[in-house]
């Protein structure tokens, strides 16, 4: 093997091409570029101003960095509702001279005086949101008018006061300590903002106001056709931005003791650049505290350190201007073309070397036409029955794709109902010992319809979470296939993490190992992935002697066996390999073997196709999605094989005739049940010499098999 | 609330049209020389400016956008045209290079909303800013205040000057208050700019050039910010730069919010920044006459305006079925 090759392979089996894709589909993504942002600013300005570093100017930095980070919380918990909250520059002013009026003037307490102004400015925010949520006035405007009439009456009080304050000069400890002091080295108004970020961030992402408030700005209409109380929370968003504004003006007190007609001018500009630059989103419904925060710190460091470069009088708003166009700029193409980017991205194929599948002109794979007489049941009125599967009343059950479990009666199966409901794609099925039907439903997890009364149960839809995952891999996204062993244990199949149950071509096309055997313990009641990595694991069955269980890979058209019990517990082997076609459901044979459904047959192209990631990968981000390359899902076959991975026999419908598509079959009592997921209709077919009284049922927990001996079937 | 029914099916433009009227009769009772014909004169003069930029700020606000960069605009095109004569440049020259510099940043602004799609409060917001620093730092440096030269000849007139007993700036508010209704009503580029503040993802479909309409549309806002700096700056004999940090540009929304035009777009006319206009200068006039204090008059012209919009949202109550996302 030369060289390139070998460092084909290498690059394929390490490299994480996937983890980009990944990554680009989670939310926190969205922080990614203000948070870039935010580092250059910091660093550039860090390397260009001396003693940034130093003790003395973080403290100074983090003391401010209190009073705007709560200001830019303010505007945020507006912006995140839908609207705007322009006001804050002058409720802000209204604050810091009302804390100073009351402290030096009414001498009142420093408790009493800050819980006064949170107050008056919490009703700022109030006429704010009555005005905005119950009348539903615009926020630009309504604010915008509040701003000046605020302004205003801060400007009006400065002129009556202002002589007044400058004489008298408040002090004591809780007063100093607010203004100089703090945690060690911590500012007080740092603490502060930390505190209040930590439960705003519970509140907007863990509690119900949260997400109703985020529901709101997402969309108002929806919001308020679901029955939430659109009005009050808008209007308490105000309120609680004028709040956290008081707040903000308290420590702005606290530092600077004075009161000015500049107080807070302009602030509503740097808050709302603050959020936007943070990634908040204007218009309401994304963003978060964390974006906030970063804004934050961007604007404060930017303005402080264009203001400290000591450049002429014009530079720092343009600076300022340049950098909040170049930001937003980013962010607004970053939303745009987010989604764009991770359709082209997240595809990400590896290299699959397919090894030359074995020959189907001669020997037990021989084509041949023993299914084009199959017995049709229910033709046109099923669709996709992906398994089937028999009781021991010889009735028939098959999924179907609109969710429901459809039961037929024996003995033509010319009647059906509906046995039970369950909503989501029904995939592999099976009896426990007492009759109880699990499911497999694709997108939903594993289920249960008891025999009872046919209520449908969850039995779990997680599994434990992997360690460096980048997506959520502890949903149960498509569970295909399961089988339950002598112990009562359920495998089962996932057959990707990376896809929803209708992209199952894509993950073909990939043919990375993205699927798992996950085991549930009905004693423990735990879920836990026994393997993974496995490529589009499909069918599960248990062997006969209840040692080991094998599945099928279906992209890699081979049959595995995995240890339960004995010498090679816990270990994984390869039982059948090189097979024709992609293997889906494995059941048990009458005589000791087992039946494997093939979906489809392999086709040279894709197989060559596999050996070539980079094409796929140029396939998938250049050319539409239907024009890919698939593999084939219309004609396939049922196969019988041994323990010793031997192949016995084969069974075509070469002719399509019939029933050419099959995902599952089922022996029952001399015949042969086919379930095929692109299919309307079920096929069923006599066996020739097989035991006329052999079930599944009854091979897992009858009389004559398995660890149960003796406790007969279930009562009917 | 339930209002009866003809006062229901009156709009917002004709219930600040009816205050206007009462504030006028009110006034011209009990104020000496509010109906002096000099009075009359000079208060329209004093609003020319503001109707001006209203009318530049209409044509933006009818597309669905808003142009928080105009007072920026005005006073640094303006400031540096001055600028330009001061150190010997013809005036001509100086003026068109002015009015080009204006008419590129609102260019550059409406590049900017039309195709990086920045939202267009933040792209103005930010533009302004940077306009404004641009200025600051390097086309007048090192004053606030840029005197106007003797140089300034015949240009002067402009704010200045008097045709038939009327101040120029009226004529020239009312000649671009002409000119912004034939354009808006007659031509289609108004009707464009009509349908894309109405509904732009169907302007596009139906084959409108969204975008350039877009841009157009800024760079009227640009010229009209020019044309009203320059008679602010004549009639005062200069131009201060830092009328970019005051309440300027508030106003101009002001006005044209007040006469009835949606700021979401598609909905308005110049009648509506007329009238809006007119409230503002009625309004003003009058305090000032009454020597109302400065920061007394903009709480009443808040407060007007604050009841002009709850009265509107009160007569013509938004569904939250039908309200628009994201129209803040």
């Amino acid at each position: 093997m030369s060289l390139a090759t070998n460092l084909k392979k290498m690059r394929y089996r390490y490299f994480p091409d996937h983890v980009v894709g990944e990554m680009l589909s989670k939310n926190w993504i969205d922080n990614a570029i203000p948070f870039a942002i935010m580092v250059v600013v910091v660093l550039v300005f860090g390397a260009l101003l001396p003693n940034f570093y130093s003790a003395s100017n973080l403290g100074i930095l983090g003391r401010q960095y209190g009073e705007l980070g709560l200001v830019v919380l303010a505007m945020t918990t507006v912006i995140l509702v839908g609207g705007i909250d322009l006001s804050v520059g002058s409720n802000f002013a209204l604050g810091n001279f009302l804390m100073l009026y009351c402290l030096n003037l009414a001498h009142l307490p420093v408790g009493v005086s800050a819980l006064i102004v949170v107050a008056v400015c919490g009703g700022v925010g109030l006429i704010n949101g009555l005005l905005v949520g119950y009348l539903r006035l615009r926020a630009f405007l309504t604010t915008l008018v509040t701003l000046i009439i605020v302004r205003a009456v801060v400007d009006l009080l400065l002129l009556e006061y202002a002589q007044d304050m400058s004489m008298s000069f408040y002090s004591s400890t809780l007063w100093d300590l607010m203004g100089l002091g703090g945690l060690g080295q911590i500012p007080f108004s740092f603490l502060v903002l930390a505190v209040i970020a930590v439960i705003g961030h519970i509140v907007l992402s863990r509690s119900g106001p949260g997400w109703r408030l985020l529901a709101i700005g997402g969309s108002r209409r929806s919001a308020y056709n679901m029955g939430l109380p659109v009005r009050r929370i808008v209007c308490s968003a105000y309120v609680v931005s004028g709040m956290l504004v008081g707040l903000a003006g308290i420590l702005y007190a606290a530092r600077l003791s004075g009161a000015g007609s500049d107080t807070g001018m302009g602030l509503e500009i740097s808050a709302l650049t603050a959020a936007i630059l943070g990634g908040n989103s204007l218009g309401g419904g994304r963003g978060s505290v964390a974006k906030a925060l970063m804004g934050a710190l961007t604007v404060l460091v930017l303005t402080n350190g264009v203001l400290r470069l000591g450049l002429n009088s014009g530079s720092g708003p343009m600076v300022l201007g340049l950098a909040l166009l170049f930001a937003v700029f980013i962010d607004v193409r970053w939303l745009k073309n987010r989604h764009k980017l991770l359709n082209k991205v997240y595809v990400s194929p590896t290299l699959m070397e397919m090894p030359e599948p074995r020959t189907t002109a001669e020997g037990p794979l021989t084509v041949n036409d023993r299914l084009s007489d199959v017995e049709v049941i229910a033709l046109g009125e099923v669709e996709s029955p992906e398994d089937v599967i028999l009781d021991e009343d010889d009735y028939l059950y098959s999924g179907s794709r609109h969710g429901d479990i459809i039961r037929y009666a024996p003995p033509d199966y010319k009647t059906h109902e509906v046995y039970a409901h369950i909503g989501g794609s029904p995939l592999g099925m099976s009896f426990d010992k007492d009759g109880n039907l699990l499911v497999c439903v694709g997108g939903m997890g594993l289920y249960m319809v008891r025999k009872e009364d046919r209520s449908v149960h969850l039995v779990t839809d997680e599994t434990n979470r992997s360690l460096f995952s980048v997506v959520d891999d502890s949903r149960l996204r498509l569970a295909d296939d399961l089988d339950i062993a002598p112990d009562g244990k359920i495998y089962f199949s996932e057959a990707t993490i990376r896809y929803e149950m209708h992209d199952w071509p894509v993950d073909a096309l990939e043919s990375r190992g993205n699927g798992r055997i996950i085991c549930y313990d009905p004693k423990t009641r735990r879920t836990r992935t026994l393997i993974r990595n496995l490529v589009f694991p499909n069918g599960v069955c248990t062997s006969h002697d209840g040692k080991s269980v094998l599945f099928a890979e279906s992209w890699g058209c081979r049959i595995n066996r995995y240890w339960l019990e004995g010498p090679k517990k816990g270990q994984l082997e390869v039982l059948l390999d090189r097979l024709p076609g992609y293997p889906d459901n494995i059941n048990r044979a009458s005589d000791g073997t087992y039946w494997v459904a093939i979906m489809g047959m392999r086709s040279p192209a894709l197989d060559l196709a596999l050996r070539m990631p980079a094409f796929r990968r140029r396939m998938a981000r250049r050319t539409a999605a239907d024009q890919w390359l698939y593999p084939n899902l219309n004609i396939g076959c049922v196969v019988r094989f041994d323990d010793n991975g031997e192949i016995l026999e084969s069974l075509w419908d070469r002719k399509a005739a019939n029933h050419p598509m099959i995902t599952s079959m089922r022996e029952h009592k001399g015949w042969l049940y086919l379930g095929g997921i692109t299919n309307n209709r079920i096929g069923r077919i006599r066996l020739e010499g097989r035991d006329e009284n052999w079930s599944g049922w009854s091979s897992y927990w009858g009389p004559n098999r398995g660890p149960n001996k003796g406790k007969g079937r279930p009562a009917a | 609330m339930r209002f009866p029914k003809r006062l229901g099916s009156l709009s917002q433009e004709q219930i600040v049209f009816l205050i206007t009227i009462c504030m006028f009769l009110v006034f011209s009772l009990t104020l000496d020389n509010f109906l002096a014909t000099s009075n009359i004169l000079s208060l329209l003069r004093s609003v020319a400016v503001l109707g001006i930029l209203g009318l530049g700020m209409l044509i933006v606000v009818l597309g669905r956008g808003i142009d928080l960069s105009m007072v920026a605009n005005m006073a640094i095109s303006v400031a540096w045209t001055i600028q330009l004569v001061r150190v010997g440049m013809p005036l001509g020259w100086a003026l068109t290079t002015g009015l080009g510099f204006s008419l590129l940043m609102s260019a550059i602004t409406g590049v900017l909303i039309a195709y990086a799609e920045i939202p267009a409060i933040f792209a103005t917001l930010a533009m302004g800013t940077f306009i404004y620093g641009f200025g600051r730092a390097h086309l007048i440096t090192g004053t606030d205040v840029v005197y106007l030269p003797a140089e300034f000849g015949w240009a002067s007139a402009i704010g200045q000057g008097k045709l038939a007993g009327i101040p120029v700036p009226i004529l020239l508010a009312i000649a671009m208050a002409i000119i912004a209704y034939l354009f808006l009503r007659y031509s289609k580029l108004g009707w464009n700019i009509f349908n894309i503040g109405d509904n732009q993802s169907a302007a596009r479909i139906s084959g409108i050039p969204v975008r350039p309409v877009i841009v157009l549309k800024y760079v009227l806002s640009g010229g009209a910010a020019y044309v009203a700096g320059l008679i602010t700056a004549t009639a005062v004999q200069s131009m201060n730069t830092r009328i970019v940090n005051s309440n300027m540009i508030y106003d101009v929304i002001l006005i044209v919010v007040l006469g009835g035009v949606s700021l979401s777009g598609g909905r308005g006319s110049v009648r509506n920044v007329i009238v809006g206009t007119l409230l503002i200068g009625v309004l003003v006039n009058g305090m000032t006459i009454m020597d109302i204090q400065y920061t007394i008059q903009n709480v009443i012209k808040s407060l007007i305006l604050l009841l002009a919009i709850v009265a509107d949202s009160l007569i013509n109550p938004r569904d939250e079925q039908t309200g628009q996302q994201g129209d803040i």
